[in-house]
């Protein structure tokens, strides 16, 4: 059961010591007899900005579509507070609108049609905006999806993997921008990456996940100011079983 | 480059007849059937006639236009729909269209309504199963998208669903089109006072070759003409698409 408990009230809601952004309780989740998640549980703060990592087909992916409420959990509750914004790993554009008109597609009202245009500015894609999704490049269209998000405002961002599409350089590039995006708003952010460095850059606490025997079991191997990022990058790579240079 | 084929068939055309290797009352010359198209146009049959099998091929794909795009949209997006509709309909295509005909003037007669809704049945079926095809390929990724966005029901339709599916559904309409020419030479040729289709009967039964060569050089051009114009509209209205709809 999902219980999607928007932030009391609306713009002053926030300011609530309430509710954490995202409580998870007993989540179990599995396809076809096979676990992903059993009686998983995770607290995530208003305002933190959660990494997790894990390897490939531990169930990073099936946990941030479980708090969307893309997939149906097999028992447990998910409480989210507010408005859940979603970045996929690839762009997702819809190919027959521009770009202004995709974010627009989010806008549901006059007060967030209003904000495209900054969400544009925001994510440098002024001038791009009537271009179509063909006419970008991966950067680009992976910041029109942001902006996309952007829009409503949401109070939790899932972000599965967001820069796995780009090459190096876009990625540093865009990494830098989301980290200040992400820092300007006071949004709660889960962002799942396979990169420890984009974890440590974006991250205010990681979680590490490990695909075990009945589901994924989560790890916090270290403490965001756990003394040096050099420290901090050896203790997550160990986590992940990966010995360090 | 197009016109070398059809140059070297006229010309071909007009040595054999010329020659004599060909008879008039077997495949008239082409300065026969100019002069026969000349005249036609100068009485006014031939704007009659003409008209007449574009009015009823514009009605006809109009008609299996707006309930294929009714139905297809309803088949591709409710999965009750497409259990309680699509198996029949299915049924009902997997039966020659022609076959229809005896019933159709048994029930409408041989009127003008006969000849309409044997040119829609005929359209209406490329277009219903690309549409609905169309709808139920589209990426689920881009329907997860707008599910996040609380985007559902009949707005995920509208919004998502058709719109992803448009290229499929212009080339059913292109297809359909081109059925509904297919279906009108048969709805005209059973009964049929004017049309493209009484300008070949009535060629036939006065032995004119050159009056029933006019009528299929003008199915030929209204075809093609047709398609071509299909082909404009989906350049225009699919011009997101990465890849150019294939034929
Ligand atoms: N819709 C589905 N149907 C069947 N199995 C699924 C489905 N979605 C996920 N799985 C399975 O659940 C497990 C977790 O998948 P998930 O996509 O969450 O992994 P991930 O941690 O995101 O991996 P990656 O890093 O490769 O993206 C995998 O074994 C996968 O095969
Ligand atoms: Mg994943």
């Amino acid at each position: 059961m999902i219980a999607h408990t928007d932030a009391a009230g609306t713009a002053g809601g926030r300011g609530a010591p309430a509710e954490p952004a995202v409580r998870i309780t007993g989540l179990t989740k599995g396809f076809g007899g096979q676990p992903v998640f059993t009686d998983f549980d995770l607290t995530v703060p208003r305002g933190e900005r959660l990494a997790i990592l894990g390897a490939s087909g531990c169930g990073k992916s099936t946990l941030l579509r479980c708090i969307a409420g893309l997939e149906a959990p097999q028992a447990g509750t998910i409480a989210v507070a507010g408005e859940v914004g979603f970045v996929f790993q690839e762009p997702r554009l819809f190919p027959w609108l521009t770009v202004e008109k995709n974010v627009d597609f989010a806008a549901r009202d006059a007060v967030e049609r209003s904000r495209i245009g900054e969400v544009l500015a925001l994510v440098g894609l002024t001038a791009a905006r009537t271009k179509l999704p063909k006419e970008l490049s991966g950067g680009m269209a992976q910041r029109a999806t942001l902006a996309r998000t952007l829009v409503r405002k949401p109070d939790l961002i899932l972000l599965d993997e967001p820069l796995a599409a780009l090459d190096a350089l876009r990625r540093l590039e865009l990494r830098a921008a989301l980290r200040e995006i992400v820092a300007a708003s006071d949004a709660t952010a889960i962002l799942v990456t396979h990169d420890v460095d984009e974890a440590i850059d974006l991250g205010t606490r990681y979680l590490v996940f490990e695909r075990a025997e009945g589901g994924v079991r989560a790890s916090e191997p270290a403490a965001h100011n756990a003394g040096a990022p050099e420290t901090l990058r050896k203790r997550l790579l160990a986590a992940l079983g990966v010995k360090s240079a | 480059m197009t016109l070398i084929l059809p140059g070297l068939l006229v010309m071909t055309w007009f040595a054999l007849t010329a020659s004599g290797a060909v008879k008039p009352y077997q495949f008239a010359s082409p300065q026969a059937v100019w002069a026969e198209f000349g005249q036609l146009a100068a009485s006014g049959a031939l704007w009659v006639n003409l008209g007449a099998s574009i009015e009823r091929v514009a009605f006809g794909f109009a008609a299996a236009l707006v309930l294929a795009v009714g139905l297809g949209a309803l088949v591709g997006t409710s999965r009750l729909a497409e259990r309680l509709i699509d198996p029949t309909l299915q049924a009902v295509r997997a039966v020659p269209s022609l076959a229809w005909v005896p019933l159709i003037l048994l029930w409408l007669g041989i009127g003008e309504t006969a000849k309409i809704t044997l040119i829609a049945i005929g359209a209406f079926f490329p277009i219903y199963v690309s549409l609905a095809s169309g709808i139920r390929n589209v990426d689920r990724k881009l329907i997860d998208v707008a599910r996040v966005l609380g985007v559902r029901g009949p707005a995920l339709a509208l919004r998502v669903l058709v719109p992803a599916a448009l290229p499929q559904l212009l080339i059913g309409a292109r297809i359909g089109l081109t059925q509904a020419w297919l279906f009108l030479v048969a709805a005209e040729l059973l009964a049929s006072t004017k049309g493209l289709g009484f300008l070949l009967t009535e060629g036939q039964q006065i032995s004119r070759t050159d009056e029933i060569l006019v009528a299929v050089l003008l199915f030929a051009l209204c075809g093609k003409l047709s398609e071509t114009g299909m082909r404009r509209i989906e350049r225009r209205l699919v011009a997101w698409t990465d890849t150019l709809p294939a034929s």
